[in-house]
């Protein structure tokens, strides 16, 4: 009976391992991938699809990398724990047991905690580096973070409410048979705030402030290098890609191949690149005043609309 | 990793720091590197470092203005893997945008000491070869490669983006080769270089080594 159970989560890891590996695979090809769209945009051929991937290697190649503590080692640590932490609760292909991951009744909970667990143990290890640039950083990204939790958490509320659940695997179920069945159609409110809540969590401009290589040098990671900056590469292809496919769970009707997530993620994330490269930077003041009015009001609506319209 | 091992003694002596100010500040050694062991490894690693270029975003001199249009659609340096970094710790070319004054020199010992090996350095122009127009001033040095070891020069005053360009090619052919050892030379011919630094730089307020 044990030797059993044993088996079946050895192979839970396995499987849970080869999604890890597609999914950041995939994150850091999407992100070659945008960045030869805006370098067409621009009239440049762009980086080779290879790059983010020799990035990475080249920075485990390091021969030195010096520490500023042992929160410095741990902040990369966490941070790219949080990334795989989030990604083990979210399923990722609707309908198929091997890439459902750890997915369980209450799963989208967890999900948002783990979302902030990373940020936080960034917030830690750059806070140790003790360079002045990587304290504004932080103060910058935590607050703006807190700012575009409100609409996002009012937005999963409101669908929470709507679908009578709090697991996505079921909320993932309850959109299929068609689009008309996507949140994005039945409760557009909620997605409209969540959305917004997307801009500020994908950290592309108007809401970039915490990263400003302008002014503060890139923030919170300024002291980072060598193999801790790879794990930290690492982590924003697979994080990037994990928030993308949560949002194609919970809003556009989740995937039942790999060949839709694709599409699907891959229009999620043209909203944020669109709308960054035709808006310029927020200031970290008008960031968060932005996302406490019109995110944050939209995010109650959807919650009356859902108790007036949806359930009644 | 795979540390060599040199015969000196292990700590600085940090003189231009007050007593006060030892204390906040490390005093050892850099450290010098032997290549991986296996060669199939260190090609792969080279191959690695050389298409993954980041350079410093730190306008050293009026060559500076050549490193902008590098990113621009006209010369497109992205291609080959150039990416500016506004930070030392994560960047690995240091580009000497032509002449280097003694108040600049400070602040480039200072970065390219707290920039992660294997690191190398581009001299842009005729003035870090030679002093160039400013041969005889009283406030630039002329021989850059006194101070840090010059990992490749690419000379005329001024050189086209162009011609930066071809010597960051030239720079990646080297890497790959396995040539570029500046930051083991710098080391290893370390009390030499700062010798030299401290001859030039006068109000010497910062420790040896720049951790």
């Amino acid at each position: 009976m044990i030797v059993e159970g044993l088996g079946a989560w050895l192979s839970k890891i396995g499987n849970f391992s080869l999604t890890l590996l597609i999914v950041t695979t995939y994150g850091l090809l999407m992100g070659a991938f945008i960045e030869r769209i805006i370098a067409k945009v621009q009239g440049r051929i762009g980086i080779p699809y290879r790059q983010p991937f020799i990035n990475i290697l080249k920075n485990f190649f390091k021969r030195t990398a010096i520490s500023h503590g042992v929160m410095f080692y741990l902040g990369p640590v966490f941070r790219i724990a949080g990334g795989i932490g989030t990604l083990a609760f979210v399923p990722v292909i609707y309908g198929d047991e091997m890439f459902s991951n750890f997915s369980m009744a209450g799963d989208l909970f967890l999900v948002i905690y783990f979302m902030f667990f990373g940020q936080l143990g960034m917030a830690l290890g750059a806070g140790e580096s003790g360079h002045p640039y990587s304290a504004i950083g932080i103060a910058r990204g935590l607050s703006q973070m807190t700012a575009y939790e409100v609409p996002f958490a009012l937005a999963v509320i409101s669908i929470v409410i709507q679908y009578d659940t709090l697991s996505i695997t079921q909320i993932v179920a309850a959109q299929q048979g068609g689009w008309q069945n996507w949140t994005v159609v039945t409760n557009w409110v909620a997605t409209l705030a969540a959305m917004l809540a997307f801009l500020g969590m994908m950290g592309y401009s108007p809401f970039d402030i915490f990263l400003a290589p302008q002014e503060i040098p890139i923030g919170p990671p300024t002291e980072f290098h060598s193999a801790y900056l790879g794990l930290m590469q690492l982590n924003r292809a697979l994080f990037g890609a994990t928030k993308l496919v949560l949002f194609m769970n919970l809003f556009f009707g989740g995937a039942t191949g790999w060949l839709e997530l694709m599409i699907k993620t891959f229009f999620i994330y043209m909203v944020a690149i669109i709308i960054g490269v035709a808006f310029p930077r927020f200031r970290v003041d008008q960031g968060i005043r932005f996302f406490f009015k019109i995110p944050t009001l939209i995010g109650i609506m959807s919650i009356v609309y859902v108790q007036m319209v949806l359930t009644s | 990793m795979f540390k060599k091992t040199l015969n000196t003694e292990d700590t600085l002596e940090n003189s231009g720091l007050t007593d006060e100010e030892q204390q906040l500040f490390s005093n050892a050694r850099p450290q010098a590197y032997e290549p991986y062991p296996i060669k199939a490894v260190e090609d792969f690693a080279n191959w690695a470092r050389a298409n993954s270029l980041w350079i410093l975003a730190f306008g050293t001199g009026c060559g500076a203005i050549e490193l902008r249009p590098l990113m621009t659609a006209r010369f497109d340096a992205n291609r080959f893997g150039v990416a500016g970094r506004p930070t030392p710790r994560q960047s690995s070319v240091f580009v000497i945008g032509g002449y280097a004054s003694v108040k600049t020199l400070k602040r480039i010992v200072r970065s390219y000491e707290q920039m992660q090996g294997p690191k190398f350095v581009i001299a842009l122009g005729i003035c870090p070869v030679n002093g160039g127009m400013y041969f005889d001033s009283y406030n630039t040095v002329n021989q850059f490669d006194q101070y840090l070891p010059v990992d490749l020069y690419i000379t005329g005053c001024m050189p086209r983006p162009e011609v930066l360009v071809a010597g960051i090619m030239e720079l990646q052919k080297k890497i790959k080769a396995g040539e570029c050892d500046g930051a083991n030379r710098y080391v290893e011919n370390f009390d030499w270089y700062k010798t030299n630094q401290k001859k030039v730089i006068k109000n010497w307020d910062m420790p040896d080594y720049n951790w």
